[in-house]
């Protein structure tokens, strides 16, 4: 027992000794990514999106989210999407692989038809379910496709500048993120055109803890071309509470888990 | 009720909702109930004098809903239609037709923890192919497809007990069909169809008749499928024994149409590949001994299915297939053909194109699909718009164009029927 205590104060000292370098670009956005799409073994939500078009015409989606990190510790996670609202689109469910190196794996079920469709996954920038939000967004754009400089720091934010390794790949030319330096999750991002404007606004609206983990509750995602913009609160979210990676298979999307989603 | 299954069921609903007024102010339980109202109106733009001009005109109320028994999942869908059309209101439960149009009725529980069983009236599909199937051998209803109701309707309910058993590696489903259930097939009722025995065209004055097995538990029906996903690519192996799903077959004696007996052996991948979707498809149909060599019956055949699915541009996807139908006995069939009897080709082949274009923030979903037979030199062109007036209200305009230059070829008969329709739908 005393040589534990021995061995563990060594550790606290060497730990302390240890000079506190400043992180770089991309640690901070490797931080951001794993706070904003990674908490916890799994998390459940419920979705509430209002999307609004420059008139102000409103449209709701409603969406139950399980997602699971796997233990493979390389970034896959796999996503169950299953919508309660708009009425036409209740009980489909949108299911998701998320891969790194290669695209993702998508799937679409439709209970009218009980018919699983595959999706061809080339743009992940492209809307999801009609939001302002791309797929993207909602899954986490692999730290890798983009080079991530600090280019500012004050006592809120970390200024991160990104610029795409294949620009011919998207639409944006580049992006900056504000990073909050407490928590590392994204505040704000703009994305600017080819002309360096501004086109795209996301913003963290409101954030609070759950079981140890900063999490967002509202956020925004404003199109500034076209004057539209998306909403999003997420409620009911719970962390890590066991959802077994069969949830996100071919049976579950016939069966609602709906043990998982109260 | 005549149909024991669905018997079954109502008697375990009895039975659960006897429960369930017992511990009403204990529990609360999950039940859900939303639906749709719409009109849908159609013409036809050629004319046919064996039937009506207006191809389709009627209204619809959808009611579905599900209740959680604890570990037992009841769902109900069920159509009310008026359909001045086909003018028959008596409500058939079999053959969907009349007023009610029931198109689920079943529960679903887990009697394992590795086991599902549903268990009444179910949609069912399976298969890699986008409007083309080759083992999936559920019914279809093929009057709504072409009349221009909505997509879901192409599928037509089953009475079934399916089980499904999972496992790390390989997935079973077994369904068990106690009576034969035929697909809504072309009969004449509201679309002509070419009768190449008479070499006329058949309508709504003289339909087909048809000799339909139809002996609870004798003429029964069994699906199976073995399926698994290796890396990213999904595997299937599905086998069926039952009838051929449309007429297929002539009772020379009585003159009626049959169902030959009919046992398919198949199987399919599908994977990204290039960039999109691929999948192959590919099954041995093997008719009934007696048909095999008869001329008036369809023979045993090879299918096979090629598909690929891209997205092209945003929001703009592709879909591509390749469907032959190769007819085995071919010989047997030339030499058994009556002279002067329509000879069919050895391959029927079919190309099929699909473009899809989201729009408006996916409120406007442009599309087309064109069947084309390059070996009938027939087609079949589906265009549909579909707009999202608000998130309940939604319009939908669309044509059906049936082509060809021969009478007695599957698409080309049709050519009288083709038509422009609108629809109008509100979801609650």
């Amino acid at each position: 027992m005393k040589q534990l205590k021995y061995l563990s104060s060594i550790i606290v000292l060497a730990a302390l000794s240890v000079p506190c370098y400043a992180l770089d670009g991309t640690e901070i956005m490797q931080k951001a990514l794993n706070a904003y799409y990674y908490p916890g073994d799994d998390q459940r939500a419920q979705a509430h999106m209002t999307i609004l078009d420059n008139q102000g015409r409103e449209r709701i989606r409603d969406l139950t989210l399980l997602r699971l990190n796997l233990d493979s510790n390389d970034g896959k996670q796999k996503y169950y999407v299953y919508f309660n609202q708009p009425s036409d689109v209740k009980k489909m469910v949108f299911m998701a692989w998320k891969n790194i190196i290669r695209e993702d794996d998508r799937w679409l079920y439709l209970p009218a038809l009980d018919l699983v469709r595959r999706i061809a996954s080339s743009d992940e920038r492209s809307s999801f379910v009609g939001s302002h939000f791309f797929y993207e967004d909602v899954s986490g754009r692999s730290l890798e496709e983009d080079n991530h400089q600090l280019t500012n720091q004050d006592d809120k934010y970390y200024f991160i500048q990104s610029t795409p390794k294949q620009p011919e790949k998207v639409e944006f030319s580049s992006y900056q993120v504000w990073v909050d330096v407490n928590t590392f999750l994204p505040m704000k991002i703009e994305y600017y055109d080819q002309q360096k404007a501004v086109y795209r606004i996301y913003q963290t609206l409101s954030f609070t803890d759950i079981e140890g983990h900063p999490t967002v509750t509202k956020a925004q995602m404003e199109d500034t071309q076209t004057g539209g913009k998306t909403i999003v609160e997420y409620s009911a979210i719970k962390y890590s509470q066991g959802i077994p990676e069969k949830i996100f298979s071919e049976r579950y999307l016939r069966k609602t888990p709906k043990k998982y989603f109260k | 009720m005549k149909n024991p299954l669905l018997s079954l069921i109502t008697f375990c609903l009895c039975f659960f909702f006897t429960d369930e007024i017992v511990k009403a102010n204990t529990e609360n339980a999950f039940l859900d109930i939303n639906g749709f109202v719409e009109t849908r109106i159609g013409t036809r733009i050629k004319n046919d004098p064996q039937q009506k001009d207006m191809s389709i005109g009627e209204l619809r109320a959808q009611l579905e809903t599900e209740k959680d028994f604890e570990e037992i999942t009841f769902t109900m869908v069920t159509d009310m239609v008026i359909d001045p059309v086909l003018d028959s209101y008596t409500p058939d439960l079999e053959s969907g037709k009349g007023i009610i149009d029931l198109r689920q009725f079943n529960i679903l529980f887990s009697p394992t923890d590795n086991t599902d069983v549903k268990l009444g009236r179910q949609i069912l599909t399976w298969g890699t192919g986008d409007l083309l199937f080759i083992n999936d051998l559920f019914a279809k209803d093929f009057n709504s497809f072409f009349i221009g109701r909505d997509d879901e309707y192409l599928k037509a309910p089953t009475d079934a007990i399916k089980v499904s058993i999972f496992s790390d590696k390989i997935n079973t489903d077994l369904i068990y069909v106690p009576k034969f259930n035929a697909d809504r097939y072309i009969d004449g009722k509201r679309i002509s169809y070419f009768d190449p025995a008479s070499r006329r065209f058949k309508g709504r004055d003289n339909p087909i008749e048809v000799d339909t097995p139809d002996q609870w538990f004798d003429d029964d029906e069994l699906t199976l499928r073995l399926y698994g996903t290796i890396d990213n690519m999904e595997a299937a192996i599905y086998y069926y024994h039952g009838f051929w799903k449309s007429p297929a077959g002539m009772d020379t004696e009585s003159g009626k149409s049959t169902f030959p007996k009919l046992q398919v052996l198949g199987a399919s991948l599908r994977t990204p590949l290039f960039k999109g979707i691929t999948s192959l498809e590919a099954g041995y149909y093997k008719s009934d001994q007696a048909a095999q060599t008869d001329p008036l019956s369809n023979n045993s055949e090879f299918r096979l299915l090629i598909g690929h699915q891209k997205e092209i541009a945003k929001e703009f996807t592709l879909t591509i297939q390749y469907q032959l139908i190769h007819k085995l006995n071919y010989t047997d069939y030339l030499t058994h053909l009556p002279e002067n009897a329509i000879k069919q080709k050895i391959n029927h082949n079919t190309i099929t194109l699909r473009l899809t274009k989201l729009m408006l923030q996916q409120n406007l979903t442009l599309s087309l699909f064109n069947f084309y037979s390059p070996s009938d030199e027939d087609g079949y062109l589906r265009l549909q718009s579909h707009y999202k007036i608000t998130d309940d209200l939604k319009s939908t305009v669309g044509l059906n164009y049936f082509y060809g230059d021969e009478s007695h070829t599957f698409y080309s008969q049709f050519e009288n029927a083709s038509n422009v329709y609108t629809a109008i739908r509100y979801e609650y």
